[in-house]
């Protein structure tokens, strides 16, 4: 395993366990993710990476473990000290979970307005100018997302993501469900961001190509650990069984997926 | 293998004891958002249109038929008695002090309460909820508070209403079916009714505004489950909702009419 960046980690997690009922997901995570650097998580579908980023955000409860947000121990914060904290993090939702009953501008434009308090005409400028970041014309703002197809509503909850210039931005599978073209500029987008705003990301795929382009390092969650976590760089060279299975995507090998034969 | 029946009846109990800790606990913490800044206003308004303005022909509705029903029914009893003077009273009597707000508050219920449940039970399933916590928006202030603000400041306006139309109808009924003069009709209707009887009527009206939306909320932001959990929230909200201002109805009569 690599040693921790020097500069002080504005994410570091310590010993990070959650369990649904007898399942355990996470069971010990250890986590630094440096200013301005773009971790890349991957792991097989319902390895609990979704999860993982539910509890830095504070959104599911951990059981144990500690998570340190610049310094800032957030396990046990109450709820005016959360919505501060909250003001650091932007996050892409897997499922998109955008707001139906608002426009697709006012769903980007909520966080400004809500929670920022910035005049409604300018926010408005601001999602316009976000939705025109991920391809989306003036026009797709007017809609209600309901209307849109699930890559647009996938643009669009990446939109709000960004939208209030987060300096942590977490993103659920941003690829999943776009065309390659598509993905391409999405990712050129998340390493735009983590340039121009300095940010910190951590980002799910199951995307290598889409992992390779936007990862500065990258870590591999199996059975509730992180088994390998290295510059993307060394990918390749990893020597880890678990990792080469899963980047060359072979059926056989030491992972054996739960289904029958 | 057989179940005695104290541990079923043991567990049930312990089951309700959660069930009414766990919204004491809800309905505490909604409060102690509905008195704090920041407020949605725009929220609380779309809540009170929703639950006022659109309730208002299904609350109309039902509130003449009451009336009129109200007067009829009472003829065919009191004749026998050469009562009928007294029918006037007896339907504006009975519309403030119970079937206003009850039958408002159940058909309230049975439109609004459902509706919440079923939006934020939608909203629980696909993460919405967690993506207002994402952008620092509290959402029991965003979603919770607005929705009981709107609900207790609005249901006393319906059914003052729905007052109103009953006794209107019982007004068309007693003149135009029965025979009374209308003079008469609406000098018993108006020297009967007390200050009391309207009063305790919109307290009910306005405890049941809380109920209604408590219940909604409540089992709209804990439902789970995808699309069954949604559909179990809706009915859960309805039915929860009508028996606990039933229970409720009781007791606050007893405290207005109990001497
Ligand atoms: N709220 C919950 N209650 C119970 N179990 C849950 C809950 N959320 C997640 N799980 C369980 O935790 C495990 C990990 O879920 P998670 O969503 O993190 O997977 P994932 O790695 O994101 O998968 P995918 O790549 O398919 O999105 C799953 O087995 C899931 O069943
Ligand atoms: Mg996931």
């Amino acid at each position: 395993m690599n040693a921790a960046p020097a500069s002080a980690p504005r994410i570091r997690v310590r010993g990070l366990r959650k369990a649904f009922g007898p399942k355990k997901v996470l069971d010990g995570i250890d986590l630094d993710v440096a200013p301005g650097e773009s971790l890349v998580v991957i792991g097989g579908s319902g390895s609990g990476k979704s999860v993982l980023l539910k509890c830095i955000l504070g959104l599911l409860p951990p059981d144990s473990g500690s998570i340190l947000i610049d310094g800032e121990e957030t396990t046990r914060l109450s709820g005016g000290e959360r919505a501060k904290v909250m003001r650091k993090f932007g996050m892409l939702f897997q499922g998109g979970a955008l707001f139906d009953s608002l426009k697709v501008w006012e769903n980007v434009a909520f966080g400004p307005i809500q929670a920022d308090g910035m005049p409604t005409h300018e926010a408005k400028e601001v999602a316009l100018t976000k939705l025109e970041a991920v391809g989306l014309t003036p026009e797709v703002g007017e809609l209600k997302p309901a209307e849109l197809s699930g890559g647009m509503q996938k643009r669009v909850s990446l939109a709000r993501a960004i939208a209030r210039q987060p300096a942590i931005i977490f993103f659920d599978e941003p690829t999943t469900g776009l065309d390659p073209i598509m993905a391409d500029v999405i990712n050129d987008l998340i390493v735009k961001c983590v340039k121009d705003l300095g940010a910190s990301t951590i980002s799910i795929t199951h995307d290598m190509a889409s992992a390779r382009k936007i990862g500065d390092r990258l870590a591999m969650l199996y059975q509730g650990k992180l088994i390998w976590q290295g510059a993307v760089a060394d990918l390749d060279t990893s020597g880890n069984a678990f990792v080469d299975q899963f980047i060359h995507g072979r059926a056989e090998g030491p992972i054996t997926m739960a289904v029958r034969k | 293998m057989t179940i005695p029946l104290v541990t079923v009846l043991g567990r049930m109990t312990l089951a309700f004891l959660g069930m009414t800790g766990s919204i004491a606990m809800f309905a505490g913490r909604a409060i102690s958002h509905c008195v704090r800044p920041p407020f949605y206003r725009t929220q609380i308004l779309r809540q009170m249109l929703e639950i006022g303005y659109y309730s208002l022909p299904v609350v109309g509705l039902t509130a003449i038929f009451t009336g009129m029903v109200l007067a009829l029914q009472s003829y065919t009893g009191f004749a026998r008695f050469s009562a009928e003077s007294a029918i006037p009273n007896v339907v504006v009597v009975s519309l403030t002090r119970e079937l206003g707000p009850v039958l408002a508050g159940l058909m309230v219920a049975g439109r609004v309460g459902a509706a919440m449940a079923a939006e934020l039970g939608t909203m629980r399933v696909t993460e919405q909820i967690d993506a207002l916590t994402t952008l620092s928006t509290e959402p029991f202030k965003y979603l919770v508070a607005p929705r009981l603000i709107a609900a207790v400041l609005t249901l006393p306006l319906l059914v003052m209403v729905a007052d109103a139309i009953g006794i209107l109808g019982g007004y068309l009924v007693g003149v135009y079916k029965l025979g009374f003069n209308e003079q008469t009709y609406l000098r018993n209707t108006v020297d009967f009714l007390q200050v009391q009887d309207v009063v305790s009527g919109l307290v009910k009206a306005a405890v049941f505004g809380f109920i209604i939306a408590l219940m909604g909320c409540y089992h709209g932001y804990n439902s789970r489950g995808g699309a069954q959990g949604v559909g179990a929230a809706t009915t859960n909200a309805v039915v929860s909702a009508s028996m606990l201002m039933l229970v409720s109805n009781y007791f606050i009569t007893e405290l207005f009419f109990a001497r």
